[in-house]
């Protein structure tokens, strides 16, 4: 599902310049569930951006279901995004005027569903996440763990192939944490292509496999 | 481009950001409402100015008679030259530019109707005075004198509607009989049109008054008006070519500084216009710089506007936004603030100006027996220009509003996400 081949990045700092990304091998197949681990600047999170499409590489060569994804229009990569990917992240970047059931909805606003149809299966998905009685709520009036539910349902709204969920679990406590890996690993269980980066041990360990980055190259590979 | 989906977003968008909305929306209706009053003022000051003129003949020319302060051709100084038929058609040939003359005999006198009188001044005049200080009968208001009444030295007179009140309290005097001094004369009009200076007048034919009030014959006031005298330069040559032809038919020096009194409206006219050409630039440099600081205004609001949304734009980005989609999205919630508001502030503007309006036309109404000078007039502005400086300042506004959007969809996703 996921190839890269030798992929490098690197981050012009002005008269400096930062190699963050050093040659990354890797293939993840369909249905996989996978953490990249890796200390703070070791490149994971680039690598997370550049698997969904969020940032450019500068060489190797990524392939997505057999396409190779370089140099794509913004326009191309919209498309694969809202197709092909769901996000979740660390600070759940919902949009704060919206409230949880526009939040959950909007994905599919690009992809020209109804207003009144997109608000249904939103409903519904809020309710699979277990916050239907939050869905006129705000962000700003729901706890972090309640914000992460609507972020999950956001991303899978629109039946991605890939979750890809930057830090998930980096601004809940350890009770929603494991609350949280249980609705991730639940995700993956039904067939979506989970990938996790994490910097947590204890949420690594829920993965199949463990990817463990290091100063921009790949340190080893641990499967269960 | 405008599908019930996008417009539902951004309605939802706009109500759910209420309070960016309004104050966006207000600095557009601000920037344009005092473009409106601006220009409306500018307008009121115009026409205050060109309706002071229009009251007369603007092309008028009056001169009165002095005393001659030289000594003239073996006549010594310290004569009164007063006018008489004589100086009338010296004018009328002499003076070809000149053209619907009148002397003017003014005398006091007191009016009388019943138990009611008052002192009034009682102007002999020829029918061509009509033309010149365009007095108003209203339809129910009579006439004015014509050449019959000239011709026969009849005892008719028009007075002003502030004597018609006094001696009338009223009542129409139409066809009435009043004593003005001993005479009686007949009202055949009624002129509602005040004085300027706020005095009240009778006014009957030049031939009566003659008879009547001045048995010399000779009477101190003309007044006629000119044609073909554009400019200043021509106006003072028409002014001295009079005073050499007065000076003639009167045997004065030229020279005299007190023997003949000439007041060229038209040279007035012409050298306000002037002043009134600075006025109307200096307005309109002022309607500019505030149309220029409308722009600036709207411009800076929408670009703060679009910037705190950064993030958001990433987040959309992110979940699959086409940038164009996003695009259309902002460049529309633009144009509907812009335009939305740029109507509140049209019609504020135009809804101040025109109640402005009503109230001078009101206080106008109510001075109207006093004196109806006003250096402000009718502060409107032609709907062209209203709408023109509106569709400015909207697209100002979409501009502003486009710009930053365009750079925020150029932006990669992570990093918008990273703007607060």
């Amino acid at each position: 599902m996921i190839t890269l081949k030798d992929i490098n990045k690197t981050y012009d700092m002005g008269q400096a310049s930062l190699h963050v990304l050093k040659g990354i091998d890797l293939e993840i197949k369909k249905g996989e569930y996978v953490s990249i681990m890796g200390a703070s600047g070791s490149g994971k999170s680039t690598l997370l951006n550049i698997l969904g499409i969020l940032d450019n590489y500068d060489t190797g060569d990524y392939y997505l279901n057999g396409t190779l994804i370089k140099n794509l229009s913004e326009k191309q990569a919209a498309l694969y995004r809202n197709e092909m990917i769901g996000f979740v992240f660390q600070s759940f970047n919902l949009i704060n005027f919206k409230n949880a059931l526009e939040n959950v909805a909007l994905p599919l606003y690009y992809k020209n569903v109804s207003r009144k149809k997109r608000n249904i299966i939103a409903m519904e998905y809020l309710d699979q996440m277990g916050i239907k009685d939050w869905a006129y709520h705000l962000p700003n009036e729901m706890s972090g763990g309640q914000k992460q539910r609507v972020a999950i349902a956001r991303a899978i709204i629109s039946k991605p192939q890939i979750l890809l969920a930057d830090e998930p679990t980096g601004a809940l406590d350890s009770v929603t944490t494991v609350e949280m890996m249980k609705v991730l690993s639940e995700l993956n269980s039904n067939g979506l292509t989970t990938i996790i980066v994490t910097h947590e041990k204890s949420v690594a360990d829920e993965t199949k496999s463990i990817i463990h980055i290091k100063d921009g190259l790949i340190e080893n590979i641990e499967r269960k | 481009m405008f599908s019930i989906n996008t417009l539902q977003e951004i309605f939802a968008t706009l109500k759910h950001n209420k309070m960016r909305t309004t104050l966006t929306g207000m600095s557009v209706t601000w920037g344009i409402f005092i473009l409106i009053v601006l220009l409306g003022a500018g307008n009121g000051l115009k026409n205050g100015v060109t309706s002071n003129f229009s009251e007369r003949a603007s092309n008028l020319v009056q001169m009165w008679s002095g005393t001659s302060s030289l000594p003239y051709d073996g006549l010594k100084a310290d004569r009164q030259l007063p006018f008489a038929e004589r100086q009338i058609s010296d004018v009328k040939t002499e003076m070809r530019e000149t053209d619907r003359q009148t002397g003017v005999i003014d005398k006091q006198q007191t009016f009388t109707y019943k138990n009611e009188y008052g002192s009034y001044g009682i102007k002999g005049v020829n029918p061509t005075y009509n033309d010149i200080f365009k007095l108003k009968f209203l339809d129910n208001g009579g006439r004015f004198i014509n050449e019959l009444d000239l011709k026969s030295n009849k005892k008719v007179i028009v007075i002003d509607k502030k004597i018609e009140d006094v001696l009338f309290k009223g009542k129409s005097s139409l066809g009435q009989y009043i004593k003005v001094g001993n005479i009686m004369f007949q009202v055949i009009g009624v002129n509602s049109k005040a004085e300027r200076w706020g005095g009240s007048s009778g006014y009957i034919p030049f031939t009566t008054a003659q008879l009547i009030y001045n048995p010399d014959k000779k009477f101190n006031n003309m007044a006629f008006t000119v044609n073909g005298l554009q400019t200043t330069e021509a106006n003072n040559q028409f002014n001295d070519k009079l005073k050499a032809e007065m000076a003639s038919s009167l045997r004065f020096d030229p020279k005299d500084p007190r023997a003949l009194w000439i007041w060229n409206a038209q040279r007035d006219y012409i050298e306000t216009i002037k002043i009134f050409g600075g006025i109307t630039l200096f307005v309109s440099i002022i309607g500019i710089f505030t149309l220029i600081a409308g722009i600036v205004g709207v411009s800076n609001i929408m670009l703060v506007s679009v910037k705190e949304r950064t993030r958001e734009i990433g987040i959309r980005k992110a979940i699959g936004a086409p940038p164009a989609s996003i695009l259309r999205s902002i460049v529309l919630e633009s144009i509907l603030i812009t335009t939305v508001f740029g109507y509140i502030g049209m019609m504020l503007g135009i809804g101040l100006t025109e109640l402005i309006n009503y109230f001078m036309i009101q206080s106008a109404a109510q001075s109207a027996s006093e004196t109806g000078m006003s250096v402000f007039k009718n502060p409107t502005v032609e709907l062209s220009i209203v709408l023109f400086s509106t569709s400015i300042l909207i697209l100002a506004g979409v501009i502003a509003g486009y710009m930053p959007a365009r750079r925020a969809v150029r932006i990669k996703p992570i990093e918008a996400m990273r703007e607060e």
